[in-house]
């Protein structure tokens, strides 16, 4: 069983995502593969008890990132996000 | 290659500060620092001897400063690896590995207005207090109220600071709701944030705040659900979870 108290957000892993992207991705659009919802990355629920990390949508709950770090370095899923809205900074 | 990327950089403690009997306030002075926005974060690393790397975020408390100092404030976890290192072995002088600041969603900045309402459960009062003190510094501030649930009066983070800033009657209102026990002559509210104290703190500011909610998960999902339902727009509400990660 997952306690969900333990649920965080995106925000939580927001370095660990600039240091994969090189960009903040707290504040990008994404949508979920699963069921459409377009919504910032921040708000993706984070399970970050793990040996690795899982962001699932707040809406359908499914998968839409998930890494893992080793000490060769991270493994990274994205399938679970259909669209990343990434907009230049002005 | 990103121009900029988030670097690891050594971090010197200026000061530190006891604010309630488990939470400290640790003034980190950062080299070539750039100025953060109200509500980010910094991630801290801590390396042992051995080679095993901890890490974990902590909300700033300050307002964004011409300095390179940032206040972080940690409440002590007992089982945790990182918070009772800063609370029990670190000292002034001493330096941690910082990167940031971290987080472009869970931010306000004056440009953004108001009215604002934040939410906070315990140690999630942290960010919203760096976007209290930003409002503070500027002329005509937009009017905020702050909710605020802690266990007992004295758990109450920033309490003395938070009475001063109402006291200067530019629009703060702070309502403080004590869940575990209060003190004798108590006239605040005395239970978990609920629909009733949901509607006192809007009829206050309006029904359309700029909301920020940070807390424990329970406390956010009630209070961002409970102004759905009293008809504040979705999009409104910013939320951060803060959970007991140690």
């Amino acid at each position: 069983m997952i306690d969900e108290r333990l649920v965080l957000d995106a925000n939580a892993v927001a370095g660990d995502l600039a240091e994969l992207f090189g960009i903040d991705l707290t504040a990008v659009i994404h949508r979920c593969a699963h069921c459409g919802n377009l919504g910032p990355m921040a708000t993706l629920l984070a399970y970050v008890h793990g040996p690795g990390t899982v962001l699932r949508c707040s809406v359908c709950t499914d998968v839409v990132v998930r890494y893992v770090r080793t000490p060769w370095g991270t493994r990274l899923d994205v399938r679970g996000a259909a669209e990343l809205r990434i907009e230049l900074l002005g | 290659m990103p121009s900029q990327p988030l670097g690891w950089k050594i971090a010197t403690v200026a000061e530190i500060r006891d604010e309630t009997s488990d939470v400290k306030s640790f003034s980190l002075l950062v080299p070539q620092w750039q100025t953060h926005r109200p509500g980010q974060h910094v991630d801290v690393r801590l390396t042992a001897a051995d080679g095993y790397q901890a890490q974990r975020s902590y909300s700033i408390a300050s307002a964004p400063g011409p300095d390179g100092r940032v206040d972080l404030t940690v409440e002590r976890i007992a089982e945790g690896e990182v918070s009772p290192y800063f609370h029990d072995v670190l000292v002034t002088g001493d330096e941690v590995e910082v990167r940031g600041p971290i987080g472009g969603y869970f931010v306000w900045e004056p440009s953004f207005g108001g009215p604002l309402l934040l939410i906070a459960g315990g140690s999630g009062v942290v960010p919203l207090m760096a976007i209290l003190r930003e409002r503070a510094g500027v002329d005509a501030p937009v009017s905020a109220t702050l909710m605020y649930s802690s266990r007992t009066w004295d758990d109450v983070i920033y309490r003395d600071e938070l009475e001063q800033l109402a006291a200067n009657e530019d629009g703060l209102r702070v309502l403080h709701t004590l869940t575990r026990a209060q003190p004798p002559g108590w006239t605040g509210f005395a239970r978990r944030i609920d629909r009733p104290m949901l509607e006192e703190a809007l009829g206050g500011i309006g029904p359309q705040p700029l909301t920020y909610i940070c807390g424990p998960t329970l406390l956010v999902e009630a209070a961002a659900n409970g102004l759905v339902e009293l008809g504040v727009d979705a999009g409104r509400i910013r939320t951060e979870r803060f959970g007991p990660t140690s």
